[in-house]
């Protein structure tokens, strides 16, 4: 083994609940290594009971977000290199979520407002004559298409400052499911997602710090989406729809 | 508060903001052009006594300030602090109402 296989990473992990601690392992650092890489070796070689979740490891599910050296991150798709400062990585479960156990955050509230921001497609009322026709270059496509990738790992919400303030506000992925709505044609209940996403609790309260732009791992942009939905409620309230 | 009030009271912030934004540049212009040219506070009241133009321009500030700050506090109570809900709204326009009353008497002393 070369001495560059053999050198160590000092890796604190959250353990227990709102009230843990963290405690600290050493892990054999390794080229290409990722952060999840570095979960899974403590739990499959020194301590079995560490809580984490994770599933498909290429960035497709959202599952595995953390905090990880105080920075909302993916952790399949973040690699230890560009991250551990003087081989220290310290890990803790998502923020402005509770901790159900070590590196798992309760997501309930986060989904309940996905809901709450109505973020799902309405039928329309009558059933459509043959397909949709949607030009890929139509402006309300493209914004949609700006925002639909979300994988819903929740690292948006975890950065924001605005949930950490105001336990109401719906939070940037379910608001930006909400934009993705709006803007297709095809949805039977366009107005019904502004009314959804107007008021304190949703897209007014952005005060646009783009956090959530900035931590992103798909690269998205919810503050553009937020600021999209506060012109067309805006508008819609000024034309009397509201 | 229903959305669309929520929606009201964000618009008006935001208009609010614009009114205000040229209207402090106009204010600290003409408070450094006043101290700076050596003006009394009886001169500056002769120039200002019975002038409609500086009646409306400080009765639309005072306006505006209300409105814009006691939104705005009420937002900043409402993500600083615990206090939220219907007794911090009512808190708010008693707010407004008071810079309103405050400021509008200052202008009638201005003109």
């Amino acid at each position: 083994m070369s001495e560059a296989t053999m050198r160590e990473l000092e890796v604190a992990v959250w353990r227990g609940g709102d009230s843990g601690g963290f405690v600290t392992y050493r892990v054999p650092e390794r080229a290409d290594q990722t952060v999840l890489d570095v979960v899974t070796f403590i739990q499959r070689r020194i301590d079995p009971t560490l809580a984490y979740r994770y599933s498909c490891r290429v960035g497709m599910c959202g599952s595995c977000a953390m905090t990880v050296n105080g920075r909302p991150r993916w952790t399949c798709r973040t690699h230890v290199a560009t991250v551990a400062k003087g081989g220290r990585l310290s890990l803790a479960p998502l923020a402005n979520m509770p901790v159900i156990r070590d590196l798992v955050a309760d997501m309930t509230e986060f989904f309940d407002k996905w809901r709450r921001a109505k973020g799902r497609f309405v039928p329309a009322k009558e059933s459509p004559k043959g397909f949709a026709r949607v030009p890929p270059a139509d402006p309300k496509r493209r914004a949609a298409d700006a925002g639909i990738e979300c994988i819903n790992c929740g690292i948006c919400y975890a950065a924001c400052d605005v949930v950490r303030w105001n336990p109401d506000y719906l939070g940037p992925a379910a608001l930006n499911r909400a934009w993705t709505l709006y803007n297709d044609v095809r949805d039977g209940d366009r107005l019904g997602h502004l009314l959804a996403v107007a008021g304190d609790a949703g897209c007014h309260a952005c005060h646009s710090h783009q956090n959530c732009m900035e931590f992103c791992p798909k690269g998205l942009n919810p503050t553009a989406s937020i600021a999209g939905l506060k012109r067309a409620v805006a508008g819609a309230y000024l034309k009397g729809e509201l | 508060m229903s959305a669309k009030t929520e929606t009201l009271v964000w618009l008006a912030q935001r208009i609010s903001a614009m009114v205000l934004a040229p209207l402090v540049l106009v204010h600290i212009v003409t408070v450094i052009y006043a101290i700076r040219g050596g003006l009394s506070a009886a001169e500056i009241l002769s120039r200002t006594q019975g002038s409609l133009f500086w009646g409306g321009l400080y009765g639309l500030f005072v306006l505006a300030a209300a409105i814009h700050g006691s939104i705005g506090a009420r937002t900043v109570i409402g993500e600083m602090t615990p206090w939220r809900g219907r007794s911090l709204d009512a808190a708010a326009v008693a707010f407004a109402v008071g810079l309103m009353a405050m400021g509008f008497r200052a202008v009638g002393a201005l003109t």
